[in-house]
């Protein structure tokens, strides 16, 4: 089971990329998604040295369920602010301490950050344990702190093992 | 109906793609001005893929969903690229001013200076 099936997530996502590139349900284009699924991680599983492990790959889903829904809120609070007065923006640096350790779990939340609310990720610190975030207008930053950590991070040290 | 739909998508859409350039061009800084395409501009090309979505489902047999894919890629693409911009901009030095110090003991990756300036400059 194991060494035919290195990473059964990933295949899972590879065949559905097949299926959405091609736009077809037809039995033919499922067998030969399926096939280069299972074929291309036995490849490409030695490119994953240290591969992160998911542990509860529903709430990832659940995660990405309230990602969607922050990137319209988003999309709406940031073009409120562009259209606004921008001498009336505060814009700053923060500093995000990180209690996540694997990389790709660092990477996840960083494009989190970028496309959520009012704030882009710009910098991640040698050691990864901080990483530097612009944003657009900060009230108060221990706030926005605490609301990046407790509705991100959270989830995702939850989902990836850490 | 459908076409209603699909041309308020096609609208919206293209409104907030508007927006995003708006704050491309109106924004004082460098890093204010990465927060119009990274996200104005997602929701912007979101809406016409769902317009696209709806409009190529309704007219040929079958559900059109290869937009999906369009949309997890912009998703995973474009905080990267403003990451890579942000972080080129601090490692130019020209972003120096209000990064806050770094804690003690942390090395930074791209040699970023302590600025002393509390607020980003307004031009």
């Amino acid at each position: 089971m194991k060494c035919w099936l290195p990473q059964p997530l990933f295949s899972l996502c590879l065949w559905m990329v097949w299926l959405l590139l091609g736009n077809t349900l037809a039995p033919g284009q499922m067998l030969l998604g399926a096939v280069l699924a299972l074929a291309l991680p036995l490849f490409s599983v030695r490119f994953w040295p240290d591969r992160p492990r998911l542990r509860r790959p529903l709430q990832l889903l659940r995660y990405f369920a309230v990602l969607l829904w922050d990137i319209v809120v988003a999309n709406l609070v940031v073009a409120r602010l562009i259209l606004g007065p921008t001498r009336k923006l505060r814009p700053a640096f923060i500093r995000l301490p990180l209690d996540l350790c694997h990389e790709f779990a660092i990477v996840v939340l960083a494009n989190t950050i970028s496309l959520t609310p009012g704030t882009v990720s710009a910098d991640l610190s040698l050691d990864r344990r901080t990483l530097l975030i612009h944003a657009l207008d900060v009230e108060d930053e221990a706030q926005a702190i605490a609301r990046i950590k407790d509705r991100y991070e959270r989830p995702l040290k939850e989902i990836f093992e850490c | 109906m459908v076409e209603l739909l699909v041309s308020f998508f096609l609208v919206a859409g293209g409104a907030f793609a508007l927006i995003g350039s708006i704050g491309l061009a109106r924004l004082p800084d460098l890093f204010m001005r990465l927060h119009g395409p990274t996200k104005a501009t997602t929701l912007g090309v979101g809406g016409i893929l769902v317009a696209s979505m709806l409009h190529f489902s309704a007219i040929e047999a079958g559900v059109s969903l290869h937009e999906v894919l369009v949309a997890v890629f912009l998703m995973i693409t474009a905080p990267v690229s403003a990451h890579l911009v942000a972080r080129t901009m601090i490692h130019l030095g020209g972003g120096d001013k209000g990064i806050p110090d770094a804690p003690p003991g942390a090395k930074s990756r791209t040699g970023m200076k302590n600025g002393n300036e509390p607020e980003l400059e307004k031009t």
